[in-house]
C-alpha cells in the first residue's frame, strides 16, 4: 500500500501528465475559433472537476465526522479541503489567463466564475478557522459544521452554468466535442486525478500524524481557555 | 431514551428571546452602537465617493446593505458575548432548554435588530443620498426581512463558533461573508428595484433567491447548531 502511494502512483501522474501535456499541446488540432488559446482547456477543466471532486469529499467527511467522530475522517476532511482549494486556485488561475485572449478581460462578474471565486474563499475561510481553534475536538466538530454550509456553493458552481446561461460555456460531452479533442483531456483528467489522490494520501498522512501528535500529549498544545482543557486527556474521539 | 423535555421547542424559542430583548432593552446599548455604526458607515460611503449624488442615489441599495451587514457582524459577535459572561450559555442549556431553540431565538433575535437597524437606516438614505421609494414600503420591508433573515441564521451559528475560537473578531468576517454573497447581492438588487422602480418584473425572482438562501441557511443553523454548542 506504502509503496503503491508513495511510488508507483506518483510515478504514473508524472507520465500521465507529460502524455497529456504532448497530446493538447501537440497532437489535438487547435479549436477553429479560438486557436492555440483554447488547449488550456485541458489542463484548466481537469483542475476544476478535481477541485469540485475533492470538496465533495470534504463534505463527505464532514457529514460522516458529525454521526461518526473519528480522526480520520477528521484529517481527510483537512486534506480534502486543502487539494481542493489548492486544485480550484489552479483551475481559476488557468481560466483566467484563458479569459483574456478569449473574452478580452481576466475577469466578469459571470455566475460561473462568481460562485467559484466565492467557493475559494468559503474554503480559506474553512482552513482558517481549523487554525484558529487549539481544541482538536472542538476544531473537528465546528469545521464539520462549516464544512456542510461551505458545501453548498459546491453544486451550484456546477449547475451555474446551466440555471443561468451566460459568458462562461455549459459543460461539453464526449458526444459534442471532437474525439481529438476527448482522449487529450482525458489522459489530463486521469493525470490530475493521480495527482490529487497522491497529494490527498500525503496531505491526510500528515494530518493523522498531527492529530495523533495533539491527542497524545494535550498539555503540550497552546491553550485559549484553560478551564476547559484539563480533562481534554479523555477524548471521547475514537481514532 | 432522551431526556424529557418540559417545553417544546418554540415555547422555549419564544422564553430565550424574551430573555435577550429585556436584556438589550435594559441596557440598548447593542441598537445604539449598530445605529450609530452603520450611520456612519453610509456617511463614510458618501464621502468616499465625493458628492456625485446621482451616483449615491444608483447605489443607495448596495450602501444599505453594506453597512447592515457590517453592523450585523457587530451584533452577532455581541450577542455569545453576553451568553460568555458567567457561563450564562452553559446555564441556559441546564435549564434545559433545546440547542436548537437557543439558534431560533438567537437569529430571530438578530433578525428583529437588523430589521430595526434598517427601518432606522432608511429615513437617513433619503435625507443622505436623496432616494425615493417607487414601489412602496411593503415591498421594501419584505426584501428587508428576507435579507436580515438571510444574514442572521448562518451569521448565529458561525458567530457561535467564533466566540469560543481565537481571534474571534477575525473569524467571523473570514466565514461569514463568502457565505453569505449570494444573499447580499439579491437583497441588493431586490432593494434597487424597489428604490428606482421595476419595469422589468424582476423583484420575485431576487426574492426567490433569497427565500431559497433562507430555506437552507435556516435548515442546516436549526439542524447542525446543537453539535457546535455540545461539549
Amino acid at each position: 500500500m506504502g509503496k503503491l502511494l508513495h511510488r508507483v502512483l506518483p510515478g504514473v501522474a508524472v507520465v500521465l501528465l507529460v502524455a497529456g501535456a504532448y497530446l493538447g499541446l501537440f497532437w489535438a488540432p487547435p479549436d477553429r475559433e479560438m486557436g492555440d488559446v483554447q488547449r488550456i482547456m485541458y489542463v484548466h477543466v481537469p483542475a476544476v472537476w478535481m477541485a469540485l471532486l475533492a470538496l465533495t469529499l470534504n463534505f463527505c467527511c464532514s457529514v460522516t465526522y458529525l454521526f461518526k467522530p473519528s480522526w480520520k475522517t477528521d484529517a481527510m476532511a483537512e486534506a480534502s479541503a486543502e487539494v481542493g482549494l489548492l486544485f480550484g486556485t489552479v483551475g481559476v488561475l488557468l481560466g483566467s489567463i484563458w479569459g483574456r485572449p478569449t473574452w478580452g478581460v481576466y475577469w466578469t462578474w459571470d455566475p460561473r466564475i462568481t460562485t467559484a471565486a466565492i467557493m475559494l474563499v468559503a474554503y480559506v475561510g474553512y482552513l482558517a478557522l481549523r487554525r484558529f481553534v487549539e481544541d482538536p475536538e472542538k476544531r473537528a466538530v465546528w469545521s464539520a459544521v462549516v464544512g456542510i454550509i461551505a458545501a453548498v456553493d459546491v453544486p451550484i458552481v456546477w449547475f451555474s452554468v446551466r440555471w443561468w446561461r451566460s459568458l462562461h460555456q455549459v459543460q461539453s460531452s464526449p458526444k459534442t466535442v471532437d474525439p481529438l479533442m476527448v482522449l487529450p483531456l482525458r489522459v489530463s483528467a486521469f493525470a490530475f486525478l493521480a495527482l490529487m489522490i497522491v497529494f490527498l494520501a500525503r496531505r491526510y498522512l500528515i494530518a493523522l500524524a498531527e492529530r495523533n501528535a495533539e491527542v497524545a500529549l494535550p498539555e503540550a498544545l497552546p491553550s485559549d481557555d484553560p478551564a476547559t482543557r484539563g480533562g481534554s486527556g479523555a477524548s471521547k474521539v475514537v481514532a | 431514551m432522551s431526556a424529557p423535555r418540559p417545553i417544546g421547542v418554540l415555547r422555549t424559542t419564544l422564553v430565550l428571546m424574551r430573555k435577550d430583548l429585556l436584556i438589550e432593552w435594559r441596557t440598548r446599548a447593542r441598537l445604539n452602537a449598530l445605529v450609530f455604526f452603520a450611520m456612519a458607515t453610509l456617511l463614510l460611503f458618501s464621502f468616499a465617493l465625493g458628492p456625485d449624488t446621482r451616483l449615491l442615489e444608483r447605489n443607495a441599495g448596495g450602501y444599505l446593505w453594506l453597512a447592515i451587514l457590517f453592523a450585523s457582524v457587530l451584533s452577532l459577535g455581541e450577542s455569545f458575548r453576553v451568553e460568555a459572561e458567567n457561563a450564562c450559555l452553559d446555564g441556559v442549556r441546564l435549564a434545559p432548554s433545546d440547542a436548537r431553540a437557543i439558534f431560533l431565538s438567537k437569529a430571530l433575535g438578530n433578525t428583529a435588530l437588523l430589521v430595526a437597524l434598517g427601518v432606522l437606516l432608511i429615513p437617513v438614505m433619503v435625507a443622505l443620498f436623496g432616494v425615493k421609494i417607487v414601489l412602496g414600503l411593503g415591498d421594501l420591508g419584505l426584501t428587508l426581512v428576507l435579507g436580515c433573515l438571510a444574514l442572521s441564521a448562518p451569521g448565529t451559528v458561525y458567530s457561535a463558533i467564533a466566540s469560543n475560537a481565537r481571534a474571534r473578531d477575525v473569524l467571523l468576517p473570514l466565514l461569514l461573508f463568502p457565505l453569505i454573497v449570494p444573499s447580499l447581492l439579491a437583497a441588493a438588487k431586490a432593494t434597487t428595484l424597489v428604490l428606482q422602480g421595476d419595469p422589468m418584473h424582476q423583484l420575485g425572482s431576487w426574492f426567490g433567491l433569497l427565500s431559497g438562501f433562507n430555506l437552507i441557511y435556516w435548515g442546516l443553523g436549526f439542524l447542525l447548531f446543537p453539535k457546535v454548542i455540545e461539549d
